[in-house]
């Protein structure tokens, strides 16, 4: 089983805050997905190269061409808070 | 500054800011010098949920340019990676940018280091999107974030530890931002942002192979004056440091501009785990051949072969030579005035080329370069076109003007514009070059001082440097002192 | 009225027979009265509905002239992004979200113009197979409203099921169209990955997200598919393969269709009822001269393993944008920027949303990318391959689209593979990125056998075809919706 100090690790890197009996759900949780993906480990994969992309799409770009948004009082709008056309926040130590 | 105990090892980080139109992975503007906060934001910058990326052609070609220029080689694929971490700046919680497939790799740039060439590996160079800009009000318990920056395209290149001094840092960074601003790339500007280093400095005994065990990345440079300080600053605490016993901490130091020295920031909390992934909103990038040999075709004169053409070709001086170079648009617009020069050549015979292209360098480094500099101007920004330019060369050494009247000339060009010919004419400047006219002067001003004509047959060379002053004044000024000197010394022998 | 399909919808519109503005009235009404049963809704959006419909009345010309959906009602997963209109992929981080711009899918139904009814609850950020991680709680089955409709697109099909929508918008990550079109007994279609925009719909796992739609027949999906479908130049991973006139190009001629019968998708578990109705599916396929033969697929075992860790860790970098700052939930009490994050986030998300965030953040963290991750692209290869080589051989396959007909609401509770299971017959495909349906095919009584649904629950037949190949699957589906009826029943609700 993971144990806690692995899971409040994550929980760390994933910026969400648990408490203690989240610790524990998320130590069963995740061992259980783990465990549920063993079998992966001794599929033979030489040779094979990994899928990222299905599409088999290459070189899908843009023209560099700027257009300037029309939504920017919708996007502020949508802020928890805005100063002086800022976004604020807590202070960034 | 060095101490001759320890040797410096010194490598770069270096972000560009490309200079494209739009942004990285969104039509939003890419504008350096937008003011108002969060104006070039769209719902892709701001990492609205849903919205995707979609990659710039133009970054990407500037991106492969640079990689080329870099004699890097350019692989067949490359591919784009999310990096991940929380920070107010950083819209979608990752940042686009390559991890083990970067656009360019392995190459090296060659720079001149007193007299001789030292060779700097660059270990890579890749494609990023910017971070935003959080502002912080002095005194405050908040933040502000401006996202105006935020997914501008970034080219990061990587140097292998391959720098010995602060000296060949800057010549480094000045030769890479030469390189950078003559593909159009960049405005590579240190001031402005649009460039920025971050030397990872060490220092070692003397023929250790072995890299330090340490090394000190310092933040926030802002112009190659204080790259170079930075970096002596840092050898001279290693050095100290190491002479006692002690070893420098690996630490992120940022430069402090009002006291000329580093100072530690504050160390992250828990190391970065960025945890990268393929970015799957973006398919590969495809790098063919022909692709890649359109762009060595289209490659421009870089500033090392301009620098030896200007060399041989225009016979300048070096120090010349390098402040030429070093500013690509002034290079570009001395080019355009010894063409033009060159095409009055060829209808009139007998013109010293050398002597017109040494003297064209000496106004476009002289007086030019004084009033752009203050007006914080490019060449072709001001009033004063090639072709004027060359024009008043050719008044110059056709001595239709003295120097004097020259400057004057030229600074009405620069403020009001205009044919030199048209203002020598308006302004009453035109040198007498006539002998007569001088002639008569010399003998007017003969006859009015004896004592001095006496006191030089006595062999005062003073007195003669002020009869041509008296027959200067007597021709208001506009006597070429040339003639006015050789005819008075043949009247006074 | 309100189980009539969209072709029928046109005509009745297009000859004026009923307009827009009776049709938005008839389905708002029919929402209001059913939807405390159904809970298919995170919003309704009725002002905007009869606003949008009378314009699309003032709009209507001679028939032909107008665009297929022009006037007709529909719902949207809440998940695609209607600017100005709360999204929030029912997720209590996106609670009071109003987006600043319209997903692509949205803009092409705006074009034709389309009356949006409102947003169709999901499991939170879709991840889940029952609606029952949603925050703002379970969407029932209208055939037994004591059972799961499915999920993740739940409010999508219990909407369409219980004659709440002609049609919804819907999306497939692993299995989200397939299954609870099943579990309701309507038409689902999962496009080929690429074939349709995901702009603007709220990504869960960007590699396998699929936009669709869930309807009554396959021929309303064929003409869905012509108007969503193609290349967009917002989303750099839709295809750019021509996108054929689907609903024109339907035939019921497939004499000759070669069809493939995975033996894997028959697994030993399955509840029998299910594998003798997608039998008897075969058998009427094959009485329409369609030449049938079993294949193997042996990796399919491992669809659901590489989807427990790709889907998760693309969940984790998908879901790391939600911070409190730009949008969202926040808890302004924090007491510093690193509160903000974790409070934000902890109160924000739910337990499913956090699971697979822990899970996607495990895996992709240093030292363990190239065990899990990695390894699991390249077992994702050999699925892809797989599928490839049988592709060869046969013109499509058809299996069951769900294990189980629908469960009770709150079985599945606390199970953390729950989703891998439910899905691990749509998966597969979902890795390589093929089309497929679900179409209706009979009922079967449910494990427990506890419903008063008289035939027992719908099961789903799963078409599932080659990358870019809609239209074959689209043909085998209408051939077999004109050979039977499953498609035309209806659950009672009155």
């Amino acid at each position: 089983m993971l144990s806690k100090e692995e899971v409040l690790r994550i929980a760390k890197l994933a910026r969400i805050e648990l408490g203690e009996a989240d610790v524990e759900k998320f130590q069963k949780n995740l061992s259980t997905v783990l465990e549920y993906v063993e079998a992966l480990k001794s599929v033979d994969t030489s040779g094979l190269e990994e899928v990222s992309q299905v599409t088999g799409l290459i070189n899908v770009q843009r023209e560099d061409r700027a257009i300037l948004a029309q939504n920017r009082e919708e996007i502020l709008g949508q802020a928890p808070e805005i100063k002086d056309g800022y976004f604020k926040v807590k202070a960034i130590l | 500054m060095t101490n001759s105990a320890y040797k410096p090892v010194i490598g770069f980080e270096i972000h560009v800011q490309l200079a494209t139109k739009a942004k990285m992975f969104s039509p939003a503007p890419n504008n350096p010098d937008e003011t108002v906060p969060n104006t070039n934001i769209d719902e892709i910058v701001t990492g609205q949920p849903g919205t995707l990326p979609v990659a710039n052609k133009e970054a990407i070609r500037l991106a492969a340019m640079v990689g080329l220029a870099l004699n890097c080689t350019i692989d067949e694929f490359s591919k784009f990676d999310r990096k991940h971490y929380f920070y107010p700046d950083l819209p979608k919680g990752y940042q686009i940018s390559q991890y083990d497939q970067p656009i360019a790799k392995k190459g090296y740039l060659d720079i001149e280091v007193n007299g001789k060439t030292k060779r700097i590996g660059i270990t890579r160079a890749h494609l990023e999107e910017d971070a935003g800009k959080n502002v912080h009000p002095e005194g405050l318990p908040y933040s502000l974030v401006d996202y105006n920056r935020a997914g501008a395209p970034l080219l990061e290149i990587v140097t292998e530890p391959d720098i010995e001094s602060a000296e060949e840092g800057r010549i480094f960074l000045q030769e890479l931002r030469n390189i950078i601003r003559y593909l159009g790339a960049s405005s590579a500007d240190m001031e402005k942002g649009t460039m920025r280093c971050e030397p990872n400095i060490s220092v070692r005994k003397p023929g250790e192979t072995t890299l330090p065990k340490y090394k000190v990345e310092v933040k926030n440079i802002n112009s190659f004056k204080f790259a170079e300080a930075a970096i002596n600053f840092e050898i001279a605490r290693h050095t100290e440091m190491l002479e006692k016993g002690e070893t420098p901490r690996q630490v992120t130091m940022g430069w402090n501009e009002k006291n000329n020295c580093t100072v530690e920031q504050r160390s992250k909390e828990d190391a970065q785990d960025y945890r990268y992934m393929p970015d799957p909103d973006l398919p590969v990038l495809q790098f063919p051949q022909e692709y890649l040999d359109e762009l060595r075709n289209r490659m421009p004169e870089l500033p090392a072969q301009k620098r030896i053409r200007f060399l041989e070709e225009y016979k300048l001086p070096l120090a010349d030579v390098e402040n030429l170079i070093n500013w690509k648009e002034l290079a570009f617009y001395f080019e355009d005035v010894v063409s033009e020069l060159d095409e009055w050549r060829s209808q009139e015979n007998g013109l010293n080329r050398e002597q017109l292209i040494k003297m064209a360098a000496n106004w476009c480094l002289q007086d030019f370069s004084a009033l752009l500099n203050q007006d914080l101007k490019n060449p072709l920004d001001s009033q004063v076109g090639p072709e004027n330019f060359a024009e008043l060369v050719k008044l110059i050494v056709q001595g239709k003007i003295s120097g004097s009247a020259a400057k004057t000339v030229f600074r009405t060009m620069y403020e009001k514009g205009g044919d030199p010919s048209e203002i020598v004419e308006d302004m009453g400047l035109t040198q007498v070059s006539d002998e007569g006219a001088i002639a008569g002067a010399i003998e007017k001003v003969i006859a009015e001082n004896p004592k001095a004509v006496a006191d030089y047959k006595a062999g005062q060379q003073k007195s003669f440097g002020f009869l041509v002053g008296q027959c200067m004044k007597e021709l208001k000024g506009k006597g070429n002192p040339q003639v006015i000197n050789d005819l008075l010394r043949k009247k006074l022998s | 009225m309100e189980f009539l399909h969209l072709t029928e919808l046109r005509k009745k519109l297009d000859s004026r027979e009923i307009s827009s503005s009776e049709l938005a009235k008839y389905f708002l009404a029919r929402i209001k009265k059913l939807e405390p049963q159904l809970k298919a809704f995170v919003t309704v959006t009725e002002e905007a509905a009869l606003k949008d419909a009378q314009e699309a009345d003032e709009f209507i010309g001679s028939p032909g002239e107008n665009p297929f959906l022009c006037g007709i009602p529909y719902v949207s997963k809440d998940l695609f992004a209607t600017r100005g209109i709360r999204t929030t992929a029912s997720s209590k981080i996106l609670d009071e979200y109003k987006p600043p711009f319209d997903a692509t899918v949205t803009r092409k139904l705006k074009e034709q113009k389309s009356v949006l009814l409102g947003k169709t609850n999901l499991d939170e950020f879709a991840h889940g197979s029952s609606t029952e991680t949603s925050a703002y709680g379970p969407s029932h089955n209208p055939w037994d409203t004591s059972r799961i409709p499915g999920g993740s697109s739940g409010g999508s099909a219990a909407a369409v099921a219980g004659g709440l929508s002609p049609w919804a918008t819907a999306t497939e990550t692993g299995g989200s169209i397939r299954q609870p079109s099943s579990l309701c007994g309507v038409s689902g279609w999962k496009p080929t990955y690429g074939r349709v925009s995901r702009y603007g719909v709220i990504a869960m796992a960007s590699s396998l997200d699929s936009p669709g739609a869930i309807a009554h027949s396959v021929e309303d999906l064929a003409h869905l598919a012509e108007i969503m479908a193609g290349q967009d130049e917002k989303d750099s991973t839709t295809g750019h393969v021509p996108v054929p006139q689907y609903s024109r190009n339907l035939t019921a001629d497939i004499k000759g269709l070669k069809i493939g019968i995975p033996k894997e998708y028959f697994l030993d578990g399955m509840e029998e009822g299910i594998k003798q109705r997608v039998m008897e599916a075969v058998k009427e396929l094959e009485k329409m001269g369609a030449k049938t033969v079993e294949v193997a697929l042996p990796n399919t075992k491992f669809g659901s393993l590489v989807y427990a860790i790709v889907a998760p860790s693309e969940i984790s970098s998908n879901l790391m944008r939600y911070d409190g700052i730009r949008y969202g939930h926040t808890v302004p009490a924090a007491a510093d920027l690193l509160e903000v994050y974790e409070k934000s986030r902890a109160e924000g998300f739910g337990d499913e949303a956090k699971r697979r965030i822990m899970t996607g953040t495990y895996v992709l963290s240093a030292g363990y990318y190239d065990a899990y991750y990695k390894k699991a692209q390249k077992v994702r290869r050999l699925i892809v391959n797989e599928f490839a080589e049988a592709f060869k051989q046969v013109d499509l396959l058809v299996c069951p689209s769900s294990p189980n007909v629908a469960i009770k609401l709150g079985s599945a509770k606390d199970n953390p593979l729950f989703g891998y299971i439910a899905d691990q017959l749509n998966i597969p495909g979902s890795l390589a990125g093929l089309p497929a349906l679900s179409v209706p095919c009979g009922y079967a009584r449910p494990a427990d056998n506890d419903t008063p649904s008289m035939d027992g629950l719908p099961v789903g037949l799963q078409i599932i075809g080659p990358q870019w190949g809609e239209q074959q699957v689209f043909n085998a589906g209408f051939a077999y919706q004109q050979a039977t009826d499953w498609h035309k029943q209806h659950p009672s609700l009155e």
